[in-house]
């Protein structure tokens, strides 16, 4: 016996099996995020203080405008299936998969950001925050260590002024040169920086693991998936239609994320 | 009828013949290990979960030697684990405190979330639901596979814990943050980790599996099979996916947190000044051990429900059938579900009460704990007062559901006093806790999953388990459970702490002083009647393989003369389940109908 509603809907519920699913599954995913948001207030409360500005607006308006624009296209998309139109689709779609990879470009830009931006304890107790020569990736006192054993040292650009940022001056502090010896601390960025930073990587890069996960989904209904309209076109429709659900809630989680955590 | 065929036979998922599209596949390893269809997933779910039950107990039977006689080599197994964990967790095969907190954690993750969920949820709901409800299968075979084998993953990677370097997680079952993070600063990939990374492997499980059973009952339900006319079991199962289903995600959030907080170095849960074995911790900062505590228990408490609500539906299934009459009260029991659904979802602080976070909180949460106590009672009343007047068929399976009635009673009335926040301080983190919840899922949850294999077993293989051997169980394991537990509330009552690896032996008062001398006699006796009580599990173990092969044939598709539509099906059921679309004219327990020929009116029989 085969199972019913695979693709027509159910009278009394006037849905199809993949569609109570998906929406199930989204209840699920409002948890999960809910859960992440709900931490994030409550650190926030709980904290002594919170950065600000340590995002950039452009860049987070910009990746906004493009998760939003995917959703017009995910939709249209959709639309011409419901027409018909399998080319359109192809159209459509594939500038879907285009912006998300736009996005998740954009996204590890910013992340690149964070990891060569250091945080430097020295052992006179000076605390700085600033960049170091050539721009190493996620660099940590060891790492210093095999620099001065080879004979070397690495300069050290302190951030300006006025932002995170000690001295009252402006403009670039002197620079100075890092060494195993007069240095207590060193570490980027990352996530161990503080909570705000923890749970801006936590919850983006969650988000950004659902852009790709749903990226891939939809490339495949785009390429090697698109076979099943020749054989099915009602299915592959439908196909089209849950994974475009799920893909406005991965938007959707984006337009809380980006206030939240760019804006607030 | 269709014949009864041979459960090992290849024309089981044939039997129906060959008028279906989807005949089934063949070959061994594509129909019974990466099955698709319902009833195989959910016999491999019992199969597995019924190993965990057992390594699950094995674990406490080990640690009940160190409770009973502190720091003496256990015999026979203490040589066994010193050769598998080697002498950092069992020098000259006494029980280290490391083991000790080790085995408390993983028995605790094992019986909750691999044994009894597992039993309870995948392998009863996955065989039953699609049966009772008329349906072919579930709604998403494949999504159901993959159910399966995430739990099975998952499984793995816990088990795989106990031998990487510095053994299993062993921070309690709740993992407790900052505790959690710092019990094994010596290795990068602890046993933490991996009961991490397990966790959300289970997770994801439950979350296909969840999806896909409330998709089905929304979906498959067959013709005439209204809302109102679901068996209770199949409510009940309902309730419990959507638990499932809300209740997880904020755990798998709280999972990736402590994640990071154990390998990147991040503070979620570690706050500013923690300091470490007398040097400060070289972290942020910042975190909150309470939001851990509040995320895990958002689960903690759902999954108490999620534990007992197909136990009740299990044991509602099985009265009715052998009072011969109808269930009291079943839209009170429908709607009591439902209740207890939602509100398990705003109960979960009252296990934080002595966390410190604050009076009027308490207050709401211990108005919410009494609240959801009223739709227990109702439920549990409503399947005391179906017994009265029913000429009741005292068979094993009946035994065993009528012994859940009052062993949940005790369970859920001891709960009370832990409920209400003035009393909790005195009873939070002793033995009566251990003694109020066990009440609820041993001798409750377990025998009405024992209830459910006794009385499904001739409908998914065909043959009845042995009637004599299944009362000794029956008779043995009511015994030894009681003896088990109910000293435990003594034991609570003067105070004994639960996380004592000496059994409390090092708080016990000298000579004459009012101390823990109850207790600690006690200790000794508990622990004999646990290792009893695997003993009495043997004749279970021997009945449930024996009468796989030897068992009597049964004569009808309907041994129990039952309403509900798995009967209904050939025996046992093909791929496909249903010979012909079944409809639905009737409720779920037309027992002793006025003016029938028979005692009992099956949900197809046209009314």
């Amino acid at each position: 016996m085969d199972i019913p509603h695979t693709v027509e809907a159910r009278p009394d519920t006037g849905l199809y099996n993949a569609k109570v699913g998906i929406w199930l599954f989204l209840a699920s995913e409002v948890m999960l995020f809910g859960a992440l948001f709900s931490s994030y207030i409550l650190l926030r409360v709980g904290a002594e203080a919170w950065p600000h500005g340590l995002l950039s607006v452009p860049i987070g308006t910009f990746n906004t405008v493009v998760l939003i624009t995917s959703s017009i296209t995910v939709v249209l998309a959709w639309a011409s299936l419901k027409l018909g139109d399998l080319s359109r689709f192809k159209l459509y779609q594939g500038c879907t998969v285009l912006l998300a990879l736009t996005f998740v470009a954009v996204k590890s830009f910013e992340y690149r950001d964070k990891f060569t931006h250091y945080y430097v304890r020295l052992q006179d107790g000076t605390e700085l925050n600033g960049h170091l020569a050539g721009n190493p990736l996620n660099w940590t006192a060891a790492n210093l260590a095999d620099t001065n054993r080879v004979g070397a040292s690495i300069t050290f650009h302190p951030d300006a002024a006025g932002g995170e940022g000690e001295g009252a001056h402006g403009g670039h502090a002197e620079p100075i040169e890092l060494t195993a010896a007069n240095v207590a601390k060193l570490e980027s960025w990352g996530p161990w920086r503080s909570t705000y930073l923890a749970i801006y990587f936590t919850l983006t890069g969650l988000h950004a693991l659902h852009v790709i996960g749903g990226a891939l989904v939809i490339a495949y209904l785009w390429g090697p998936g698109s076979r099943m309209w020749r054989s099915d076109p009602e299915r592959f429709t439908n196909r089209v239609e849950v994974c475009g659900l799920f893909w406005h809630f991965v938007d959707l989680v984006w337009i809380f994320l980006f206030p939240v955590l760019y804006l607030l | 009828m269709t014949a009864t065929t041979h459960p090992g036979s290849t024309a089981t998922a044939h039997a129906a013949g060959g008028h279906a599209p989807h005949a089934g596949p063949t070959g061994f390893l594509w129909k019974y290990v990466f099955s698709t269809d319902h009833k195989v997933i959910g016999i491999q779910y019992g199969l597995t979960a019924l190993v965990f039950l057992l390594l699950g107990y094995g674990l406490m039977a080990l640690m009940r030697w160190q409770l009973a006689y502190p720091g003496q080599p256990i015999p026979v197994f203490g040589e066994l684990l010193l050769r598998a964990l080697g002498p950092d967790m069992a020098d000259r095969g006494i029980m280290t405190p490391d083991l000790y907190n080790s085995f408390g954690a993983m028995h605790g993750t094992i019986m909750v979330f691999l044994a009894v969920v597992p039993l309870a949820f995948g392998a009863f709901g996955n065989y039953v639901v699609p049966l009772q409800i008329g349906a072919p299968d579930m709604a998403f075979p494949k999504i159901n596979m993959a159910s399966y084998w995430c739990y099975f993953a998952g499984g793995v990677v816990m088990l795989v814990s106990f031998f990487i370097p510095g053994g299993a997680a062993k921070s309690g079952w709740t993992s407790y943050s900052p505790l959690a993070t710092v019990a094994d600063l010596a290795h990068r990939f602890d046993g933490q980790t991996f009961w991490l990374m397990g966790m959300v492997l289970l997770i994801t499980s439950s979350l296909l599996g969840s999806v896909n059973f409330i998709a089905t009952i929304i979906q498959l339900r067959a013709k005439g099979m209204g809302w109102l006319r679901l068996p209770f079991f199949v409510w009940a199962q309902f309730v419990t996916a959507f638990l499932l289903l809300l209740a997880f995600p904020p755990l798998e959030a709280a999972g990736i947190m402590q994640l990071m907080d154990n390998l990147l170095g991040t503070s979620f849960f570690l706050p500013t000044g923690l300091v470490v074995s007398g040097r400060p911790l070289d972290v942020s900062g910042g975190g909150s051990p309470l939001l851990w505590q509040h995320l895990f228990w958002f689960l903690g408490h759902p999954e108490v429900y999620v534990l007992i609500l197909p136990a009740m539906g299990i044991v509602a299934e099985v009265l009715a059938n052998n009072t011969r009459k109808p269930l009291f009260g079943y839209k009170s029991l429908v709607y009591s579900a439902l209740a207890i659904g939602f509100l398990s979802f705003i109960v979960w602080a009252h296990h934080m009460y002595l966390t410190g976070m604050g009076t009027k909180i308490s207050t709401f949460f211990q108005t919410t704990t009494m609240m959801i106590s009223i739709p227990s009672v109702i439920i549990l009343t409503a399947l005391f007062i179906s017994l009265w007047g029913g000429s009741i068929r005292f068979n094993t399976p009946m035994l065993f559901a009528l012994a859940f009635l009052p062993m949940f009673g005790i369970g859920g009335l001891t709960g009370l006093p832990l409920g209400f926040s003035a009393t909790d301080i005195q009873l939070h983190d002793t033995y009566y806790v251990i003694g109020h919840f066990h009440y609820v899922v041993a001798p409750g949850t377990i025998f009405a999953l024992f209830a459910g294999i006794y009385y499904w077993f001739p409908k998914a293989t065909g043959r009845m388990m042995n009637e004599y051997w299944g009362r000794v169980h029956f008779v043995l394991s009511f015994i030894f459970m009681n003896l088990v537990f109910l000293p435990m509330f003594v034991q609570g009552l003067e105070g004994m702490s639960r996380r004592r690896d000496d059994g409390g032996a090092t708080y016990a008062a000298g000579e004459g002083v009012y101390g823990l001398s109850l207790a600690l006699k006690l200790n000794v006796g508990i622990s004999h009647a646990a290792w009893l009580l695997g003993v009495a599990q043997v004749p279970f173990m021997i009945n449930l393989f024996w009468s796989l092969w030897r068992g009597p044939k049964v004569v009808s598709d309907n041994p129990w003369q039952a309403t509900t539509l798995e009967w209904a099906t050939p025996t046992p059921p093909p791929h496909g389940n249903f010979t012909h679309r079944p409809v639905v004219y009737r409720g779920p327990y037309d027992y002793s109908l006025p003016g029938s020929p028979t005692d009992y009116a099956p949900q197809n029989l046209p009314a």
